[in-house]
């Protein structure tokens, strides 16, 4: 399977010596967004080298950058191709150039077009103009949504051993336990990596991690109090509460991790949000994990 | 409800606005609407939206602004710390299923390549 297009320069319809040229990454989703953003126009479009990486995160990395794009420009001979000297670029491109020294390298100015490629036909037809809301990158719902087996793939590895642990360990006491002990661990891990990413904006607070342990705390909260088992107090209180305690902090780091994902935590904010959450989700992990163990010892 | 802003008064941008020449592109390419233009010179107007992608320092002629750029990750920021290298972060805005050859890190392509 390919996912990435050869870099070089390559047409749209007809494209003469007056049509825009539209300036991408070579991974396949990214050009074949920009093809089907333009149905029935003539353009050329410069594809760069980007290692198959899409633009945001290539220009982020360098790759989708001043000396590539200047490299490529000059390579397929665009300044023979066409009369006028405009590059159009993405918008999520910009972090990797620097519009001014394009110029001077290149010759070609560069234009910043919409975030959205959607946008790209309102743009031109505009004349060459975005609407403030084609700047502004958000983080929709299906956004959101396309994340969640991200979040949830790399957690699978570790996920299968806690949840088998937990169950081994909880069947110590019982086997009904034991199975209980697993849910809420399971609760714990949908909780931060699919209820954190889908209902971001309904979450409490701004860090992701205080986001996740709300979601982690009530998801697995609500399945604690659907156990009829913990009123009669035929199980000592500690051990449900240490397996709250301990999905909640499982939603938290999982939540945590998230930053990654998103469209708008910045570096500096991330390493604040670890600087406390990384000890307290360690710290109230131990905690549960001894209030459950010991109330295990006891039943 | 698909605009969030994160922690406040956290991130590193700065504006030196006496060597703002007005250009405008800071505004143009902030993905956050952090910066606006002020009549013909730019004002940082949501500072906490910022994201430190750096488009616009990378952008602006003068060197009026400054920020440390990076992309915000916990688990890249697990990984140096831990110093494992080659697993630095990355926006997966798109699935990311392509496989580069030369580094074993970038072939599992999911969360952070
Ligand atoms: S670093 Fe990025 S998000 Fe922050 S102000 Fe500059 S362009 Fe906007
Ligand atoms: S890019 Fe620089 S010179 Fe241009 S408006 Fe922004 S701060 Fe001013």
């Amino acid at each position: 399977m390919h996912y990435t297009v050869a870099p070089g320069l390559y047409a749209l319809g007809t494209p003469d010596e007056t049509s825009p040229v539209f300036v991408t990454a070579n991974y396949k989703l990214s050009f074949d967004k920009l093809r089907s953003a333009l149905p029935g126009r003539d353009a050329w479009i410069l594809v760069l080298d980007t290692k198959g990486i899409n633009v945001w995160c290539a220009a982020g990395k360098g790759s989708f950058g001043t000396q590539e794009l200047v490299r490529r420009v000059a390579a397929s001979r665009l300044d023979a191709l066409v009369s006028h000297r405009n590059l159009i670029l993405p918008q999520l491109g910009a972090p990797g150039t620097a519009a001014h020294a394009v110029k001077k390298q290149s010759g070609f100015s560069v234009v910043y077009g919409p975030v959205r490629a959607e946008d790209l036909p309102a743009f031109m037809d505009a004349g060459m103009k975005a609407t403030p809301q084609m700047r502004i990158k958000d983080f929709s719902i299906g956004e959101r949504a396309v994340l969640i087996p991200m979040e949830l793939i790399p957690s699978m590895k570790w996920g299968v051993i806690l949840l088998t642990a937990t169950l081994l360990i909880g069947s110590f006491g019982n086997p009904v336990h034991g199975v209980f002990a697993m849910l809420m661990m399971l609760f714990g891990i949908m909780a931060g990596a699919v209820l954190t990413p889908l209902l971001l904006p309904w979450l409490p607070g701004r860090a992701l991690s205080v986001k996740a342990a709300t979601a982690g705390l009530v998801a697995s909260g609500m399945l604690l109090v659907s156990q009829p088992v913990f009123q009669t107090g035929a199980v000592p209180f500690a051990a449900p509460l240490g397996l709250l305690i301990m999905a909640t902090a499982l939603s938290a780091f999982i939540g945590m991790n998230f930053t990654g994902a998103t469209t708008y935590t910045s570096l500096s904010g991330v390493r604040k949000e670890m600087k406390w959450a990384v000890p307290v989700i360690i710290g109230a992990g131990v905690i549960g994990l001894a209030l459950w163990i010991g109330a295990l010892a006891v039943m | 409800m698909n605009r969030f802003t994160y922690l406040a008064d956290v991130v590193t941008l700065e504006l030196a606005p006496e060597k703002c020449v007005g250009c405008g592109l800071c505004a143009i390419v902030c993905p956050h609407a952090v910066l606006q233009m002020n009549g013909s010179r730019a004002a940082i107007i949501r500072r906490d939206d910022c994201m430190e992608c750096g488009a616009c320092a990378m952008n602006c002629p003068t060197g009026a602004i400054a920020v440390d750029a990076g992309v915000g990750c916990a688990a890249g920021i697990i990984n140096a710390a831990l110093g494992r290298t080659g697993a630095d972060c990355c926006c997966v805005i798109e699935p990311r299923t392509n496989g580069d050859s030369q580094s074993p890190e970038k072939s599992k392509g999911i969360g952070c390549c």
